[in-house]
This record gives structure tokens, sequence and C-alpha cells, in this order.
């Protein structure tokens, strides 16, 4: 039988606060990270002889953003776990609110 | 090329392999004897774990195919490696968190969490079968290319080979592949490719005597070509002589050497990791290009031309047939090259294998910890793949009829050794893949499709028998497929597998999480048509007429051959629409029971 899930009292509880913040945070990071990898693609697209250029270590534009796109993955990742760690050790957040609100729910506590 | 298997690394081979497996058939007996098969995750370190993400991420075709692309064509292949990489943000930052929440395992429970949909069911279980089948592919042909200068068996062998190891671990013991193996894979792949390229390094550039010499002894090697001719009747013929070792006998030379470095070296020494890309910028290499034509008798010859490319050309984007669009002035060209880089983009949160992957973890902190470290292992693997195939470009050892082949063949102008280690850790990889893409597929077809959607009342054994023989129909099919796709490259064929996971997946995904008005039908909708149209689009696209029918690519009815750009969207127009549509008439129902706990 199919319902309208959101309607759901299953899921019209409010979101935890922590997660919120997560899921914004997780947001913006991702739009930062989806501007530059957006640059790169529309640089090689659309003017790829830029890409030719050789502005550092006579390494050209194409090998060094390519490379800074993979270093800023891992950079953005470590940002984001470090902020969610301080995020959860701040005594005003309830750390274990999503396993009080979630009692039932096999996401994390199962394992 | 012909290849002289050599009995060490046979043996350094066989005894890698059964060591893996050994190990696998022992750890999976383990895991059986535990409580539950998930409950392994929670005992499981997260930096572990995250390595195990690297050594699920990491197939052998990324491996093979992106190095085979390097070796070829120069900066093209690292696309993918970004690509690829890129993905990974998408799966952290967008899909993990709220999936995680919804507390479900895999893809088609998470999408059905909230409505018990027959639809959903069978749209997810048909995405995760022709998912699956196309990363199969990729994985089988990569099979082909490592066992042919190992063992010097023909390519089918290899596919077999890997098919039926595969298809008997499936079916006699079940899901062996624990995160511990996986973790073992992905640090060896990691550790003995950053072996290669500190070798690399060590060993620099070199001047090949033939293009040194070439002013001395009056010869010009750029007009020497090779040639492959399949007659009529099947045989094959190089350079006009059949093919072999004997006298009166012919066979390709290898190739993939440094003409000319800067200011007139003959030899670098060994070089840092900016230094070699520097001097390789300023170099000039020997690249071969391809044609092939049909004659009139029937037969069928393809030239191997050299010529020398400047490294500044070799570095920059645009030189390989798949990204030639970036410097054609077609726009749909440049549509092309968009599509896959979207494709790729958004493909890996769609991979239902990987999604997994996310669940096996003790908690959230740990599963982000888990992500870090995998993102960080896997980025600096690609890193590495830039070394690797741009060593193999100028390793002197690189068979010029197929690029699935430049990495164990860089690893063998090291030794036989290192050649067969290399091997056989690619080798496991592609059964480790390869076993958990088939489980998934007779998962699908067992559970989803027997269970759920034609709610036939089976018992367990009944349900383990369906997903057996599903498990054989699946790895048969692969098997097939393997065979035929052998030419092509592999990461080329990944990239398609990404390709119809994000048109089919990731609306449903995104749009479940982030639109309240989202209906079962529409993510039904999504999944088939995003599905359908990406594979129907592949199918009829250029590169396919070219490669795999051999008709003309410019009679195609596609105007470029990469699906993404258009087939992503068009999920999401459809989920949009159909859940308008169907919205009005579920809204009023009262809400079922609310779906059980997976």
């Amino acid at each position: 039988m199919t319902l309208a899930g959101l309607d759901h009292p299953e899921f019209a509880r409010p979101v935890d606060p922590p997660s919120r913040w997560r899921s914004v945070l997780g947001l913006v990071l991702f739009a930062v990270y989806f501007l530059v990898y957006a640059g790169f693609v529309l640089l090689n697209a659309f003017a790829p002889t830029w890409m030719e250029i050789t502005p550092w270590a006579g390494v050209n534009l194409a090998v060094l953003y390519g490379l800074g796109l993979i270093i800023l993955a891992f950079v953005l990742a470590i940002v984001y776990d470090t902020a969610c760690r301080f995020m959860s050790q701040r005594p005003s957040t309830p750390s274990g609110g999503r396993s009080q609100q979630f009692p039932e729910g096999p996401g994390g506590e199962l394992q | 090329m012909i290849y002289e298997p050599s009995a060490v690394a046979i043996l350094v081979f066989v005894l890698f392999v059964a060591f893996t497996l050994g190990l696998s058939f022992w750890l999976g007996a383990r895991t059986r004897s535990s409580a539950s098969y998930f409950a392994a995750g929670g005992g499981i370190h997260w930096f572990v774990n995250g390595v195990a993400f690297a050594g699920d991420y990491l197939s052998a075709a990324s491996f093979l195919g992106i190095c085979g692309m390097i070796a070829f064509y120069g900066y093209d292949g690292f696309l993918y490696s970004i690509g690829y990489l890129a993905g990974w943000i998408v799966a952290l930052f967008v899909i993990a968190e709220p999936v995680k929440r919804l507390g479900r395992y895999t893809f088609a429970d998470a999408l059905d969490a909230r409505f018990n949909s027959r639809g959903i069911k069978l749209a997810a279980a048909c995405s995760t079968l022709a998912v699956s089948l196309f990363y199969l592919i990729p994985q089988m042909v990569g099979a082909g290319a490592l066992v042919k200068p190992l063992f010097g068996f023909p390519h089918w062998t290899g596919v077999v080979l890997v098919g039926a190891i595969v298809i008997f671990i499936v079916v006699t013991a079940g899901m062996v592949s624990t995160t511990w193996v996986q973790f073992l894979k992905g640090s060896l792949l990691v550790l003995f490719s950053l072996l290669l390229t500190v070798l690399i390094l060590n060993r620099g550039l070199e001047v090949d005597p033939r293009y040194r010499l070439a002013e001395e002894t009056g010869s010009d090697p750029f007009k020497e070509r090779q040639t492959l001719t399949i007659t009529a009747d099947g045989r094959r013929l190089v350079n006009g002589q059949p093919q072999g070792t004997g006298p009166g006998e012919s066979d390709f030379w290898p190739v993939g050497h440094v003409s000319r470095l800067p200011e007139g070296a003959l030899k670098t020494g060994p070089l840092g990791p900016l230094e070699f890309l520097r001097t390789l910028q300023h170099s000039e290499v020997v690249l071969w290009s391809s044609k092939t034509s049909r004659e009139a008798d029937g037969s069928t010859t393809t030239t191997f031309t050299p010529r020398a490319v400047p490294g500044s050309e070799i570095l920059r984007p645009g030189n390989s047939p798949t990204f030639k669009g970036v410097r054609s002035e077609r726009f749909a060209d440049k549509l092309n090259f968009l599509s896959l880089m979207l494709a790729l983009f958004c493909g890996t949160a769609s991979l239902p294998h990987i999604l997994i992957r996310y669940y096996t973890v003790k908690d959230q902190a740990a599963a982000r910890k888990s992500t870090v470290v995998g993102i960080g292992s896997i980025g600096f693997f690609y890193i590495l793949t830039l070394f690797l195939g741009l060593g193999a470009m100028t390793s002197g050892a690189i068979d010029v009829t197929n690029s699935n082949m430049a990495a164990p063949l860089l690893a063998r102008s090291f030794g036989e050794v290192l050649f067969a280690l290399i091997s056989a850790i690619a080798f496991t990889t592609v059964l480790g893949t390869v076993s958990g893409l088939i489980v998934a597929a007779s998962g699908a077809v067992a559970h989803d499709l027997a269970v759920s959607v034609f709610r036939w009342d089976l018992n367990d054994r009944d349900k383990v028998r369906i997903g057996k023989l599903a498990a054989l129909g699946v790895g048969a099919a692969a098997i097939v497929l393997g065979i035929l796709f052998e030419r092509m490259n592999v990461n080329f064929l990944v990239g398609w597998a990404f390709s119809v996971a994000a048109s089919a997946n990731l609306p449903a995904l995104v749009m479940l999480l982030f639109w309240k008005r989202t209906t079962s039908q529409g993510i039904a909708a999504a999944v088939f048509v995003g599905m359908l149209a990406s594979l129907g689009w592949i199918l009829l696209s250029g590169d396919t007429y070219r490669d795999i029918y051999g008709l003309d690519p410019a009679t195609s009815w596609v105007p470029f051959s990469q699906p993404g750009i258009v087939t992503i969207p068009l999920g999401f127009l459809v989920l949009v629409l159909v859940s308008l549509c169907t919205s009005r008439s579920t809204n009023t129902q009262t809400p079922a029971a609310s779906p059980a706990p997976a």
C-alpha cells in the first residue's frame, strides 16, 4: 500500500539539532566543491588552452587543478569530520539525541 | 603481443591468489559463525573500515583502465581519476547522512523505507541488476588483460577463469569477501602502487637508442608501422606475416619510449614527483595511434603509427578519443564531455554496492572517520595513477594493441616478481569485486524480485537456491560480455556503469531525501525511465556503433555518446511530474503500519 511518506508520524518528527546542523554543513561543503569541480569541467570544455599554461613549478594548470581537486576533497572531508566532532562535544548539544529519537531505528545501533 | 610465461611469476601469482582466497574462506567461515553477518562491521576499527572503502571502490578497472588510458593518451585518463574521487563528495556530504538517518542498509531498502511498494522494489531490483551487470563487464575484461601477459593465455581464458572461480565461490560459500579482505586488498593496492611510483621516479626518463641514433644511422623510426590484419578466414597476420616468434613469423614489438628530453639530455637519473612532471612536459614521447580499415577481400587491417608528441600536449586534456570533444568546435562534442564528468560526479553515490559500505560501521562518527580515511587513500591512489600511467607510457614495455595491459606490463619492466605480485593483487581485486557484484545481483533477484515483487512463498532454502541460480546466470552473462568487449578500455566501460547508475538511482535518492511530495509511483517511474533511457542511449551511441556493432558511428541515432547530461535531468523531471500527478490521490489515504526496521 502506498502512502504519502512525509505525512507519516514516523518521518514528520523534528530532526534532531546535530543532524540538521550536519546536513546544512554538508550541503555548504558540497556546494563549495561542486563550484570548484564545475569550474574545472567548464574550463576543460570551453577554454582547453587555458589548461596548458604553467603557473607554478613548471607544471601546467591541468595537472595542478586536477591534483588540487583531489587534495581539496580530502581537506573538505577532514573539515566536515572535525566540525562534526567539535559540535557533538559541545555540552549544550545533546550528543545522544539520535538514538533517543530513533530507539527502534537500526541505523547505527544494531552494529 | 605473444607473452612468454615465466615460472617464477606464475608461482608467485598462484601462491598469492591461493593465500588470499584461503584467507577469504577462513574469515568468511568466522563471519558466518558470529551472531550476525552485519554485526561484524561493528567490531571493526574505523581506520580498517576506511581502507576497506578503498579496497571496495578501487576495482581492477580503476587500476588497469586509468593507467592504460594515461599510458596511451596522456592526461585524459586522469580526468576519470578526478571524476571518480569527486563522486565521494556527493556520497559523503549529500546522500550518506540522510540515508543513514532513514536507517536502512541497501539502496532498495532506503528507497522503499517510506513506502511498502512493489513498484519500487521491482524498479530497484532491475536497476541493481543492470548496474551490476554493466559494472561486471569491465571487471571481466580486466581479468582477461591480467591473465594474458602472465600465463600467455588468450583473453577469453582469463574471463572464463575468473567467472568460474567466482561462480564457484558464490555458489559454494556465499559472501566471503569480508571487511578484512577488502582492507588487505585496498592497502596492498595502494602500497604497491606507491612502490611502483617510487621505482618510476627513481628510474627517471631516458631517450630510447632507436630515436637517439636515428640521425647517425640514417633510419627514420617514425616510418616503422605495426599492422594487424585479420583475414576473411580469421587468420591473424602481424606486419604481413603470421603472428608468432618463429622464423617466417612476426609479432608486435613493445612500445612506449621517450624520443627527446629537455636540453638534449639522454638520461635524467632519479627525479622528484614535480620534477618528473616538469621534465616530461618539456620532452617528447612517441605515442601510437591506430586506424582500422576494411579491405575488399573481407579482411580488416589495423595500422599502428608512431608520432613524437610534445609533453606539453600529453599533459593537456583532449588527446584521447573519449575526450577529444573538448578540442572540437561542435557543441555536441563538448556536451559529451560535460555529460561524462557529470555522470562520474553523480555515479559514486548511486552505486548500490558503495552505499552498502557506508553502513558496515559502528556509528555515525565512525562512518564519517572511515569515509575520510577512504577519501584519503582513494585520492592518494588516484594521484599515483598519474605517475603510473606516465611511467607506463615511457617504460618501453607497452602492448600497442591493448591499453588495459599497460599497468602489469609497467610492473614487468621492473622484474618478474613485482609483475607477478601486481598481477596477483589486481586479480584478487577482480575476484572480490566480481563476487560482491554477483552476490548483490543475485540478492536482488532472490530477495527483491522473487519474494517482494512476485510474492512467491519461499522458505530459506528455496531463496538460497534461487539466489545461486541467479548468480550462475549473471556470472555466465558477465563471461560472455567480458569476451565480447575485449578491446574496449575498461575504464570507458566503467564510465558507462556510472552513467546508468547515476541516471537510474540518483534522482530517486535525492528527491526522496529532499522533496516532501515524492510518491512511490514517482520513484519507480524515475528509476525505470532513467535506467532504460541511459541504457538505450548507450546502445544507440556512436561509440557502441563503432566498437561493438562495427558500424559507422556517424549513422548512430544520438548526437553524442555519454547519456548522463540528458538522462539524469530526465529522471528528475519524470519523478517530479509523476509525483505531482499521483500525490493528490495518495495524500488522503491513511498511513499504513510503519515500515519494519531492516
